[in-house]
This record gives C-alpha cells, sequence and structure tokens, in this order.
C-alpha cells in the first residue's frame, strides 16, 4: 500500500503517523511538504493532528488552501483514501471535503485525555477491520473539536451511516457525539481522536495497531 | 479602497466564547447584559477603485477564505 503524510507548518503528529504506518505496512510513508502541487500515485493519505499555519483564522483554515489541497481534491475524486485525524479532520471540513465545521469546545476547555468511541459503522473502508470492536479507546487532544452542522446534514450523516466514532461521553459539547465523519463516497474520514498515539502498549494502548492494520487491509484486498 | 469586514457567528450556532465573556461581565458587577456573540473584524485595502466591484471582490474573499459559511455571517463595509 502507497502511503503519504501530509506535513504542515506545525504539523505536530506527522511522525506518530509515519511510526504507525511504517507499523501497520512494514514501510515508510512518504512524508510530502503543504506547498507541492502534485502527488504521486498513492493508496492513502494521511492528514496529520497538531496545528497549521497557527491555526490563524480559523482551525485547519490557512492548511485548506495550500497548494497541495488541490491535489489532494483530485486524489479524493479519484477514490484514494484520506484519513484527517485532529487538525486534519478540521482541514477536511474547512476544505469542504467533509461536510460541517470544527468550533470551539462548548467548555472552552483544551481537552485531552484517553476516550472510548462507539464505532458507530463497521461498514467503511476503515473500519471493516473493527468488526469485533464495538468500542475502542483513542487519546483526544484539541481545543476546536465541537462538530456542528445544519441540522439536515446532521440528519443526513446519521441517516447514511456516515458517523463513524462516537463518543460514549462527550468531552467537547460535538453535535450527537459525533468523534469522526466519512464523506458519502466512504473514501474520506476525519477524526478529532488520535488512533497513531496508541500503537504500543508504553503509549497506554494499542487500539490504534488494529485501525491502521485494518485500513492496511481491506487497502491490499480491494 | 478600504473596507471592514465583521464576520459573527449564525444565530442558533452556540457561542461558547460568547457565553465565557457574558459570565465574566456579570461577574464584574454588570447586570442585566444577555446575548453576547463574540466575531471577528477584518480591515483590509483593494486596488480596486469601483466600489460594487471592490465589493463583489471581497464578497469572494469572504465567501472562499474570511469566513465559512457553514458556522458564520459577513458584513462588508467598502469606504470610500
Amino acid at each position: 500500500m502507497k502511503t503519504a503524510i501530509i506535513v504542515f507548518p506545525a504539523s505536530n503528529c506527522d511522525r506518530d503517523a509515519a511510526m504507525a504506518i511504517e507499523q501497520a505496512t512494514g514501510s515508510k510513508p512518504a512524508m510530502i511538504w503543504h506547498g507541492e502541487t502534485s502527488l504521486p500515485d498513492l493508496d492513502l493519505i494521511i492528514l496529520p493532528g497538531g496545528f497549521s499555519y497557527g491555526d490563524y483564522l480559523r482551525s485547519g483554515a490557512m492548511a485548506a488552501r495550500s497548494p497541495v489541497m488541490a491535489a489532494i481534491k483530485q486524489k479524493a475524486e479519484a477514490g484514494v483514501k484520506i484519513l484527517g485525524i485532529c487538525n486534519g479532520f478540521q482541514i477536511l471540513t474547512e476544505s469542504g471535503l467533509l461536510p460541517g465545521a470544527l468550533m470551539r469546545n462548548s467548555g472552552l476547555d483544551f481537552v485531552c485525555g484517553m476516550e472510548t468511541l462507539q464505532t458507530a459503522n463497521h461498514d467503511t473502508a476503515f473500519t471493516k477491520a473493527l468488526a469485533n470492536k464495538p468500542y475502542v479507546k483513542f487519546p483526544v487532544a484539541h481545543h476546536d473539536g465541537n462538530y456542528t452542522a445544519d441540522e439536515e446534514t446532521l440528519n443526513r450523516l446519521e441517516g447514511e451511516g456516515r458517523i463513524v466514532f462516537r463518543y460514549v461521553t462527550n468531552p467537547n459539547g460535538s453535535a450527537r457525539n459525533i468523534a469522526g465523519i466519512i464523506n458519502e463516497r466512504g473514501n474520506v474520514l476525519g477524526l478529532m481522536p488520535h488512533p497513531e498515539r496508541v500503537i504500543a502498549n508504553h503509549l497506554g494502548g494499542t487500539d490504534g495497531v488494529g485501525f491502521f492494520k485494518g485500513i492496511v487491509e481491506m487497502g491490499n484486498t480491494k | 479602497m478600504k473596507a471592514k469586514i465583521h464576520i459573527t457567528l449564525k444565530a442558533g450556532v452556540l457561542d461558547p466564547q460568547g457565553k465565557a465573556i457574558e459570565g465574566a461581565l456579570t461577574g464584574l458587577g454588570f447586570t442585566g447584559i444577555g446575548n453576547v456573540r463574540q466575531g471577528k473584524f477584518i480591515e483590509l485595502e483593494v486596488s480596486e477603485s469601483d466600489p460594487a466591484k471592490a465589493r463583489s471582490q471581497i464578497e469572494e474573499m469572504c465567501q472562499k477564505l474570511l469566513a465559512n459559511p457553514v458556522m458564520e455571517n459577513y458584513e462588508i463595509e467598502v469606504l470610500g
């Protein structure tokens, strides 16, 4: 599986994501700077967590308009899998690849800690391998994770099974306890929690291992 | 040509920062305050000298970057 991680100025989970990918695939992902305007042949692109461009204006707003995003949109249209984690999720909503927006947490605090998530849809290219896992534990670390969209969009997401992860205990005021959603086509997933931070026991958990392995296995069997 | 842009959260979108400001004002002893909403103010200059053209240019900027239409409204004021 050919993978790449996009590096924005102030991304800080890019190397964690690279480790998770290397663990799952046995090979290193390409690390691609946000200034690139073309992308190689890829099966999976990760927009990592952290910050981007100081998150000026709105979290992910500047990054969503950076040079590499036009190429990412083309890849998304071509069916390449795109995974946005935390700031990557914010970039996906800001760029219009996913609906809605991520606002300041309702409690105003930066939330940081382990969250139990319900895997609300196992029938996606990202979660099929989690079929025997109704719940996973991934940590969160964000200030703007409060998912919002109009009622019509929320109803559509819910009706179409596009809410993929839900918080069991809502940490940020997110509508319908949304922790992660997928696009209509099923190849673009955004989630606020960090699966790449739980890939070894000494990191506090291993639920991320199965998550990334699953994406790779699904990718290889397509 | 100078322009001022006010960006505010849409009605009905929860504004936790506005709520915190409201709480702090109440804490300072101000009474009778309600509906505090926090927004953004952007000032910019464009070389375009026709006000209508300048406005439509800025309108496009708001749509494409300055505001997030999912949760925000914007108001443009073009100054001569």
